[in-house]
């Protein structure tokens, strides 16, 4: 087995402690997930609201892999040139006239047509995207965000690259990861991804974090927030989550708030404060109307 | 301890997680290398592939915990609040709500009152031709939007890709340039059925309506009923046999012919499944008669909610037919501003017009 991410990592727990020492803290789902990726080398598969850190936990694994983190950002009509490689094609035609330019001023006789495609094709046109980029750099971490906004032909095809994890490229041949990626596919739920892809991950849903954990979060994501606005802002956070809002507040909207918050220089939630910034919870209309007119921000 | 696992295994499938092979094979592997200690993660990890699977699985880990005499009860509170409304999750609570919501027209929601259906053998002739009449018309319903894609086309933006890669073969000479246009989509289509007691006369014709437009695009239709719940009925429907379908249909919604909270089942369609993706984009059909007994303000607010997300709203009454309507009934008043067109829908006839609606949107 070649150099394995993150050696220290022998139980959940350990992994745990390493992504909190880059400031994200997993709870024991996601510390098992990734513990479980790691070691068996499935991709985890992670699904919840927006803004409950599932793209976060990729960025935390790189950092505390100390590897890099490839990011492919997947949306509608997402195809093979677009993730995986292209042919660059103006380079290649370039090419084309440069070598004709010379062989005729050379005048010894023409280049074989063999010669001249084989060397069209080579890995030095080759541009790599995301997917390419991954197998080539491993060890890495890939991220494949928000798969479930591009088509489900898409899906087929990743599951393609993440059975075995390596490329084939008609003109080159098979390119193979030399240890495989560490992969984070992660779903809005806009739209049901195919179970085949599910199938071959660990799956898990991120729920929103409890009161304390998310008091702990902002706390270390945001050091200068004295810890009652922190508290105060968690404690408001989960309110809003029992509000049956149209969009439910993560914990990304929680730190931007508590940020906000601490950019006022205030250290403690009163009510004027927090309509006032409620915009950097709240995105839709009908919600901030709701949460006003229910007094939620009343002990907040 | 196999044995255990083996119960725990068949304890998931009793509960509807879909513990596969190579989903159990997998929780195997892990159970290895994770140790016993986390059996109920890597449990929820390997065999799970939804919200609604962990909320299954739980149910499932908790009763079979029960012998292991660890079972802290897991699951967020979120997950539970989102979980899809199912029958056998039903209780006799739930039926008290369905008959109280409208005692004038109440029909008592009991557990033998499902659907009855005639089959096509024994509908009268009108039914049975009404009926192929509908096979035919909902073969045709094929809305689309454009797509990302491309496609080669004669005419359109050019496709640098495929001029270039011409040229190539061509030695590098100049080829004529390819063009491409997007490829259309299917949109989707979201058909919402009030099935309350005022609209129990069209309920019958409706859901057959829903099983031919589901069968015609099985990936690109959804159906829910509204009474006092939102009941989400598009697998049921997906059936071939129509029969079967409604029959299992009839069975999955628990109030059936029951009152109507229009509003708060619009509502709920939005913050569960509509907001997030399911009517973005699409076309929604809401078969009502707007009869809403509370303000018809949030009934409005809902409507205006939808008409954002999807590209049409059409809204079918089958009182817009009768002579000299207008829409003055409480709800359908506060609907009709944001909607885009609202017809009849109540014979064949009305439903081709509609179903005209739905493909040129």
């Amino acid at each position: 087995m070649p150099a394995n991410y993150l050696p220290g990592s022998t139980d959940p727990a350990a992994l745990a402690v390493a992504l909190a020492d880059v400031g994200y803290l997993a709870d024991q789902g996601l510390a098992v997930a990734g513990f479980l990726a790691l070691r068996l080398h499935r991709p985890v598969f992670l699904e919840g609201d927006a803004g409950v850190g599932k793209t976060a936990f990729a960025a935390a694994m790189a950092e505390a892999a100390g590897v890099e983190l490839i990011r492919l950002q997947c949306y509608e009509g997402l195809d093979a040139a677009q993730a995986l490689y292209d042919w660059d094609f103006p380079r290649q035609v370039l090419h084309l006239r440069a070598v004709e330019a010379a062989a005729r001023a050379a005048a010894d006789g023409p280049v074989t047509a063999d010669d001249l495609e084989a060397d069209l094709y080579d890995r030095r046109f080759l541009l790599a995207r995301p997917l390419l980029r991954a197998i080539e750099q491993a060890p890495c971490v890939l991220l494949i965000d928000e798969v479930d906004r591009a088509d489900d032909e898409f899906e087929a095809f990743l599951l393609e690259l993440l059975a075995d994890n390596a490329v084939t490229i008609p003109e080159l041949g098979r390119i193979a990861a030399a240890e495989p990626p560490f992969v984070v596919v992660t779903s809005n739920r806009t739209r049901e991804v195919h179970d085949a892809l599910k199938r071959r991950c660990f799956y898990h849903w991120v729920g929103h974090p409890s009161p304390e954990r998310e008091a702990a979060i902002i706390k270390v994501r945001l050091p200068e927030v004295s810890e009652r606005l922190a508290g105060q802002v968690a404690a408001a956070m989960a309110r809003f989550r029992e509000l049956d809002l149209v969009k439910p507040p993560g914990v990304a909207e929680a730190i931007d708030w508590a940020a906000a918050l601490g950019a006022l220089g205030t250290d403690t939630l009163s009510e004027e404060l927090a309509a006032a910034t409620l915009g950097a919870v709240l995105k839709v209309r009908e919600d901030i109307d709701r949460v006003l007119a229910l007094g939620a921000l009343d002990d907040g | 301890m196999a044995d255990l696992l083996a119960g725990l295994v068949l304890a998931c499938r009793r509960a509807g997680v879909p513990a596969t092979l190579d989903r159990v094979q997998a929780m195997y592997r892990a159970l290895d290398v994770a140790g016993l200690d986390q059996l109920y993660w890597v449990g929820r990890l390997t065999l799970c592939g939804s919200p609604d699977d962990v909320a299954r699985y739980d149910q499932a880990f908790t009763s079979f915990a029960g012998l292991l005499d660890d079972a802290p009860a897991r699951g967020t509170p979120w997950q539970i609040r989102r979980l899809p409304e199912r029958s056998l999750l039903q209780t006799a609570q739930s039926r008290g709500e369905a008959s109280e919501g409208d005692p004038g027209l109440a029909v008592q929601a009991h557990d033998e009152e499902v659907l009855r259906h005639r089959d096509l053998a024994t509908l009268s002739d009108v039914e049975r031709r009404e009926a192929v009449a509908l096979l035919k018309l909902g073969a045709r319903v094929r809305p689309t939007r454009p797509g990302r894609r491309y496609r080669p086309w004669h005419r359109g933006p050019v496709d640098a890709r495929r001029t270039v890669r011409a040229m190539l073969r061509a030695g590098g000479e100049p080829r004529p340039l390819a063009r491409r246009r997007r490829k259309p989509r299917p949109r989707r289509l979201v058909l919402l059925l009030d099935i309350s007691g005022s609209m129990s006369p069209y309920a019958d014709a409706l859901l057959r309506l829903a099983h031919v437009l589901v069968r015609n695009r099985p990936r690109w239709t959804e159906v829910y009923t509204l009474g006092t719940r939102l009941t989400r009925v598009t697998p049921t429907l997906r059936v071939r046999d129509v029969e079967v379908a409604l029959r299992e249909t009839g069975q999955a919604i628990p109030d059936w012919r029951g009152g109507t909270r229009l509003a708060d089942t619009l509502t709920t369609f939005l913050r569960r499944d509509g907001h997030r993706g399911t009517a973005r984009r699409a076309v929604v059909v809401v078969f009502s008669d707007g009869w809403e007994r509370g303000d018809p303000a949030p009934l409005g607010a809902a409507a205006a909610h939808i008409r954002r997300l999807a590209a049409k709203l059409i809204w079918v009454s089958p009182h817009a037919a009768r002579a000299g309507f207008a829409p003055t009934a409480g709800g359908l008043a506060a609907v009709v501003p944001h909607v885009d067109a609202l017809v009849a829908g109540h014979t064949v006839a009305a439903i081709e017009a509609l179903l005209q609606e739905v493909n040129d949107a």
